[in-house]
């Protein structure tokens, strides 16, 4: 057996053949836990500590970052986050669930290249294509030539540089997120649950509903999380078509740690993020769980 | 089942939603004119001009470093972990943490090391973005190989033990072979992953060496070029090859 690790320790829970296992889990173990467990300590350590006077950090207790939290300016900034990511949230999801219908009900060969069409932007540059939408949503961009052109309108509207504009960039951006996990969830569903639903007499619209809606709640919240976790720390298109008007969680973080030097209540700031998000995936585990076990007890109960 | 005309609408205003402006850059890209609004006639000036720009070609060379290395790196070090998580764990608890930083938020990840770097006073450089990207992107590879892994047929390991090969020569000789596509497509994606990364570099990278996503970025804030348009079809076309090459190999979506 190559058992030749020169670093005992590490041995991972239910471990079969201990020592084995060890060239294995070592190396990718400790670059996780040097480069992202022990970073993620020391920011949230931070959150308790003084700024120097110059930048840095003064080793000093204090709780005094969170009483800053409480400044109205700041509990808006984290407000309008919440808010904006729930926006994106919602229309990715009145978008990306019928796309997901659709794409699960094409031909196979329709399928895959429906699919992968959706997931291709995801894959390209992310600066590109919020880039893009300056061309489009300029005075005298593309949209605002469109309808003008049309004659829906007679002056350009007023788009780049709004909050709508930063709804867009990141519904752009985070689409696809929703689309694949509702595809996974709908695609693995049993088809032959609507078709004897569609057999018994149920009408499309309550096969949709009492059958396959419930059974894609998982995937759906799942997307959800996808979209709403990096919508909400976004900085880059609040400032790039937001023009800097729609400060982000995402945005203060940022120049707390690049701009005013001010770590310990970007830590303080980062904190809430975590633990917002990490409230965020539990409800969501725990909403999926329920919805996957209880409906199902309760159906059998009233049909028996 | 087909389905009915209404759910089409928003099916087809999706694809249009996401192509509409990568469609409006490419077009653009080849336009004569400077002005990024009208079009004028076909030109492919714009091309030798981004291979002119200064900033752009550094940037580009800064991250072709980068991405090369991380993706060597992930891909050594994630296979090797979900090689290991695959034979030797049986709770979820090591899988969640080794896949945990794909799904971390790239901002709470880039103060985190930032600090680090700061506290152990690492001069920020492209040796800090590779450390940073490869965290990430090896969480990645880790995926995709334990994908591959749970497809595969054990009994083949097992042969090879039975007749007699040592450990070493059986990983060498029977699993490695059969693990080839996953790790290459998880290497490229990887490398496609670490030549995007705006956000991570941006923070853990000094003013001297910028990546491309930093100076496409900066080009991007300081006002629009038809520079900017050309570069841009030339990295989705790279992109687009890369995907293309991840999902013939295995599936991505699945693995994910």
């Amino acid at each position: 057996m190559a058992t030749q690790s020169p670093t005992p320790g590490v041995v991972p829970r239910g471990a079969r053949r201990g020592w084995a296992a060890l060239p294995f889990l070592t190396p990718g173990t400790l670059v996780l836990a040097l480069f992202v467990a022990v970073p993620l300590l020391l920011v949230t350590s931070y959150a308790f500590f003084e700024r120097g006077r110059f930048g840095g950090v003064v080793y000093t207790f204090t709780l005094d970052n969170f009483v800053r939290l409480a400044d109205p300016l700041y509990l808006n900034v984290i407000a309008t986050s919440i808010g904006t990511a729930l926006i994106v949230t919602v229309l990715a999801v009145a978008l990306g669930y019928p796309t997901a219908l659709v794409i699960v009900r094409l031909p196979p060969k329709w399928r895959t290249i429906a699919l992968i069409a959706v997931l291709l932007p995801f894959w390209t540059n992310f600066l590109i294509r919020t880039y893009a939408w300056i061309l489009l949503l300029n005075n005298a961009g593309w949209i605002n030539q469109g309808l003008q052109a049309v004659g829906i309108i007679d002056e350009p509207l007023k788009m780049l540089y709004t909050q709508p504009a930063v709804i867009i960039g990141l519904l752009y951006m985070y689409l696809p997120l929703m689309v694949l996990p509702l595809y996974s969830s709908l695609s693995s569903q049993d088809a032959q649950l609507t078709e004897a639903a569609t057999n018994l007499g149920s009408n499309p619209f309550r096969v949709f509903r009492t059958i396959t809606l419930p059974l894609s709640v998982p995937g759906l919240l799942t997307g959800c999380v996808f979209v709403f976790v990096p919508a909400m720390s976004n900085f880059v298109i609040p400032e790039l078509l937001g023009g800097g008007k729609t400060v982000l969680i995402g945005n203060l973080i940022r120049d707390q740690f690049l701009k005013a030097r001010d770590w310990p209540f970007g830590a303080a700031l980062a904190l809430v993020l975590t633990i917002l998000l990490i409230a965020l995936i539990f409800a969501q585990q725990s909403a999926s769980r329920r919805v996957i076990e209880g409906p199902r007890e309760r159906k059998v109960k009233r049909d028996a | 089942m087909r389905s009915s005309r209404l759910i089409r609408i928003p099916f087809w205003f999706t694809y249009v939603f996401l192509y509409l402006p990568i469609l409006v850059v490419v077009i653009m890209s080849f336009n004569s004119s400077a002005n990024l609004f009208v079009w004028k006639g076909f030109s492919l000036e714009w091309y030798p001009t981004v291979f002119a720009n200064e900033a752009v070609m550094t940037g580009l060379r800064n991250t072709l470093i980068v991405a090369a290395s991380v993706m060597v790196l992930a891909t050594l070090l994630g296979t090797l972990m979900a090689v290991g998580i695959h034979r030797y764990t049986r709770g979820g608890l090591v899988r969640a943490f080794a896949i945990a930083p794909a799904l971390l938020p790239d901002l709470l990840l880039a103060v985190g090391l930032l600090s680090l770097f700061s506290l152990l006073t690492v001069t920020l450089g492209l040796h800090s973005v590779i450390i940073a990207h490869v965290t990430f992107a090896m969480a990645f590879v880790t995926a995709i190989v334990l994908a591959r892994l749970a497809s595969l047929d054990p009994s083949l390991e097992e042969a090879s033990r039975d007749l007699g090969a040592g450990a070493f020569r059986t990983f060498m000789r029977v699993t490695l072979p059969q693990l080839a596509p996953g790790m290459v497509a998880g290497g490229l994606l990887a490398f496609t992953l670490s030549l995007d990364e705006f956000v991570i570099a941006f923070f853990t990278t000094a003013p001297t060496t910028p990546t491309l996503p930093i100076a496409i970025y900066s080009m991007v804030r300081f006002g629009v070029t038809p520079e900017i348009n050309a570069l841009a079809t030339m990295l989705l076309f790279v992109s687009v090859l890369a995907v293309i090459g991840a999902q013939r190999l295995t599936r991505v979506t699945d693995a994910l």
